[in-house]
């Protein structure tokens, strides 16, 4: 259900009659929208996380965390996603500064690195599946699986919402404030960011 | 496909002058061109004007509210005498998880966002709303989603699980057809109108403001409104995830609810109630906000206590969010968990009771006027009072322990539901069709339709309290002839029902003779109630640009401060200025260049994309694919279509200012 709000308030421009600073507060209508949409967000992933965390340990067969996990691999596929939030802060601040083309550079390495995180998950989730971990196997195998789905196609929508900015950049299509479509982009790459360092800590690291 | 439409400036441009060198749409999109003035079903297919919009809200939402009665109906034949064979067991479950369904997500909810849709930028001097096009997208996803819900009828049954569907009781094993799948996948469809409406109305209350309308300036209806967006925005998200869940078992074979694999049956409950509770302040606190404008108007005195009257419906919503779990007290929560929820839940009666009271005191010597908008208002006070107070009974655990699962819970949400949530949408209807319409519903109908429905109310619902405390379970399809009480108070229910839809009736009867009435007197006047909010500083019904100069705003009630002032001599209330003399002198400061929001296609066909993906989860995948793109097309389109349309999407093209400017000179 997020995909299609996403890409609603990461590229519209909707704000007749109210664009900058003649709003009543000042604030954005773009950017308020998409704040108000990353707070729904969190109830989403908070739903999603204590599922998990409430099916915890209570699976009868197949493998548990344990036996699947590997840490220092997805330690490295976490370390890339956590960059990309860095290369999006760069692009966000080129943006500001109205040098488009850098920003574009930016853009495309965060989605070079985001796409780098879903290669990996698919990766290390073809790895699990292969150790018995199905998305039926049991009450973890279910949970994580759409835990992690979850979270991997909000990375995945937002790679396709930087591809199609820096597309729309290139042929000028982006009705509007530049800067602020990156902004809106990269305020929503930073929150799926922050979500997968919750699941990181919370699924991976603290041990069953 | 271009769509051929005529420019909007019709300055005849000679041959050779600016039109070659401007642009023609296919160039300029490279697709086909936007509907920028479209005619006929298509003005309102492709609109974004949030007036068309609410009305057609509104228009779906009344047809759903009639299959929700319907079925109401056949329940209530069911029941009528011992032993019945209206519907079978399967069908009757059917039967109540639709009306249910129906009548939750389907009526009430978009009802209030027609109300919504069309009064908040009316009350705060907005021309639209803050995204209009995804108001056009929430409309569109709404009826998809309706529809989709509806289909399973057709399709081997409709969803069987009461409305709060719980799981393990609605995965595969227990419910095999496809209608928890529809279901499920529909109220997904309605959540994302919901979500990306409740975002909309919010930056358009924060942000869209006429000049000087602070926060506690605005009226108390776009309040109210405010409140349950925000509930919305966070109760949304809780329901999809649940809904996920049933439908990742249910179609992929996902362990949630599969006890064997130790899945807990309280995961669903937590889920559906933490979305759940907020839901029924979702459903009422419309109807709330609708009774705080008509019942100062109609009382000649402005709302007793607005500020409390704001905050309390804040306090509402907010402590709403502690309460879920008293929906569960007989479902083995551990004493602590009960005493904690039992003791919220009395506290939310507070600001409930608070809202009672500063009502009372606005009629409290007021001049009141017992308009039809009038009575309902009444009608929901003392009705609502009614569920109010049986359903402080149920806060208190032990009782309800009792009292769960009978029909004193039925009782109980229908008073609030019907008594609260429907009475004050009855009173909006009245009290507003002037606005919408330009024309006067009839008296006489009114009070005919109210009375029917008071009474009609009383004589369903009453009895439902008595054959509850006497143990009749709810959802129960069928009883047998011994049980002489049951026979008795449910063939009164059954009468009573009738009773109600004859009421009903009557505002249907009276919509169609007002609308063909040829008799001068339906025309509404400026301000037929002598009314205090900005809605009414504007023809009825107001123009496409809502207002010819946007208000500058000094007073809450500001409309009631431009007609009224304190004679200082006398210390009098006296009329300074009618109606009709400040919208002259709102014409008279006209502003020139007003530029709408245009039509557009996209919201529609990102819609349209959604029930497709929903087919594909239920019988092909394939066809979820096919669903997603057309999604990320649509949203493409969208997101490459500038707001307002520019000169060149009209064709022939619009001559541009400077050509313009040209042959003016
Ligand atoms: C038109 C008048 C109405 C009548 C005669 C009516 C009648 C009934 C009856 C008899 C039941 C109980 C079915 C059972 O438990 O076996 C029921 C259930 C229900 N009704 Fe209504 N109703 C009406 C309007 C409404 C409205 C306006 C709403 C909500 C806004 C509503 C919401 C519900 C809900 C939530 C249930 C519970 C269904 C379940 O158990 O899952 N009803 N209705």
């Amino acid at each position: 259900m997020s995909t299609a709000a996403v890409a609603e308030h990461g590229t519209s421009h909707d704000d007749h009659g109210g664009g900058h600073g003649h709003t009543s507060t000042g604030l954005s209508n773009n950017k308020l929208a998409m704040w108000l949409f990353l707070g729904s967000e969190c109830l989403l992933f908070g739903g999603l996380i204590s599922t998990y965390m409430l099916y915890r340990g209570r699976h009868v067969k197949g493998p548990g965390p344990d036996q699947v996990f590997s840490i220092p691999y997805t330690s490295v596929s976490s370390f890339v996603l956590l960059m990309s939030s860095l290369t999006m802060v760069l692009a966000v601040a080129e943006a500001q500064k109205r040098n488009i083309d850098k920003a574009k550079l930016w853009m495309t390495v965060t989605a070079v690195l985001g796409a780098t995180f879903v290669g990996g998950q698919v990766f290390e989730f073809t790895e699990f599946y292969r150790k018995g971990l199905g998305y039926t196997t049991s009450l973890f195998g279910s949970s994580f699986y759409t835990l992690t789905g979850f979270h991997g196609v909000h990375v995945t929508v937002g790679i396709i919402m930087l591809m199609a900015t820096v597309g729309m950049l290139k042929s000028n299509k982006v009705p509007g404030d530049k800067a602020e479509v990156i902004e809106l982009v990269g305020l929503y790459w930073h929150f799926v960011d922050i979500v997968w360092i919750l699941i990181f800590t919370l699924v991976y690291l603290i041990p069953a | 496909m271009a769509i051929i439409e005529q420019p909007r400036t019709n300055v005849a441009l000679p041959a050779g002058t600016g039109a070659p060198a401007l642009v023609t749409p296919k160039e300029a999109k490279g697709m086909f061109a936007r509907p920028v003035e479209p005619k006929g079903w298509r003005d309102w297919v492709f609109t974004v004007d949030h007036k068309k919009i609410g009305i057609m809200y509104g228009v779906v939402a009344f047809v759903f509210f009639i299959v929700g009665g319907l079925e109401a109906m056949l329940i209530r034949l069911q029941l009528a005498a011992p032993n019945g064979k209206v519907l079978s067991a399967e069908q009757y479950n059917q039967m109540f998880t639709m009306h249910a369904t129906t009548m939750v997500f389907l009526f009430v909810m978009p009802m209030a966002s027609a109300f919504a849709n069309y009064f908040v930028p009316l009350q705060i001097g907005a021309r639209d709303v803050a995204f209009p096009r995804i108001n056009a997208f929430g409309l569109w996803t709404f009826v998809a989603g309706a529809i989709f819900v509806n289909l399973s009828w057709f399709l081997g049954g409709g969803a069987d699980g009461g409305w709060f569907m719980y799981a393990p009781n609605s995965t595969k094993m227990f419910s095999p057809g496809h209608g928890v799948d529809f279901w499920a996948f529909g109220l997904q469809i309605t959540g994302i109108a919901s979500l990306t409406g409740a975002i909309n109305l919010i930056v358009t209350c924060i942000n869209m403001r006429a000049p000087g309308m602070s926060l506690f300036k605005m009226p108390i209806f776009t309040w109210m409104i405010m409140v349950v967006q925000f509930l919305l925005v966070f109760a949304m998200p809780v329901i999809t995830v649940a809904l996920f869940l049933l439908s990742f078992s249910r179609g992929f074979g996902g362990a949630f609810f599969d006890v064997k694999q130790g899945a807990d049956p309280l995961l669903w409950q937590h889920l559906f109630w933490i979305f759940g509770h907020p839901e029924v302040y979702i459903l009422v606190l419309p109807s709330f906000g609708i009774v705080s404008e008509v019942l100062p108007v109609f009382s000649r005195k402005p709302l007793f206590g607005y500020k409390f009257v704001a905050i309390s419906g804040a306090a509402i919503g907010f402590v709403g969010w502690g309460v879920w779990a008293h929906h569960m007290f007989a479902s083995g929560l551990g004493p602590i968990s009960v005493l904690v929820f039992s003791m919220a839940t009395m506290m939310i009666a507070v600001p409930t009771g608070v809202k009672i009271i500063n009502w009372t005191l606005t009629m409290w010597g007021g001049k009141l006027r017992f308009t039809t908008a009038m009575l309902f208002a009444i009608g929901l006070i003392v009705e609502f009072t009614i569920g109010g107070l049986s359903g402080v009974t149920h806060a208190v655990a032990p009782s309800d322990t009792q009292q769960t699962d009978t029909y004193y819970i039925v009782a109980h949400f229908h008073y609030v539901l019907f008594g609260g949530a429907i009475f004050g949408l009855f009173s909006g209807f009245y009290y507003w069709w002037p606005k919408v319409f330009g024309r006067l519903l009839n008296e006489r109908w009114g009070k005919a339709n109210f009375w029917l429905m008071v009474i009609g109310m009383n004589l369903t619902f009453g009895p439902m309290h008595i054959v509850g405390l006497q143990g009749q379970p709810r959802r129960m399809y069928r009883y047998d002839e011994s049980n002489v009480h049951a026979r008795f108070w449910n063939a009164i229910s059954t009468v009573g029902a009738f009773v109600l839809a004859l009421g009903i009736l009557c505002f249907i009867v009276n919509v169609v003779i007002t609308h063909r009435s040829k008799n001068p007197a339906v025309k509404a006047p400026l301000d037929p109630w002598d009314a205090r909010s900005l809605e009414w500083m504007t023809s009825n019904p107001p123009p496409a640009h809502n207002f010819d100069a946007i208000p500058t705003v000094h007073e809450l009630d500001e409309f009631f401060h431009r007609k009224y002032a304190v004679d200082h001599e006398t210390d009098e209330i006296k009329q300074i200025a009618t109606a009709e003399q400040i919208m002259a002198e709102q014409m008279a400061h006209a502003e020139k260049d007003i530029h709408l929001p245009s039509p557009s296609y996209w919201p529609l066909v990102v819609s349209l994309s959604l029930p497709i993906i929903g087919f594909g989860v239920i019988y092909s995948h394939i066809l979820i694919a096919v669903g997603a793109l057309v999604t990320i097309l649509g949203l493409f389109g969208w997101s490459m279509e500038p707001s307002v349309a520019t000169k060149d999407d009209y064709e022939p093209p619009a001559p541009t200012d400077d050509a313009i400017k040209e042959l003016t000179a």
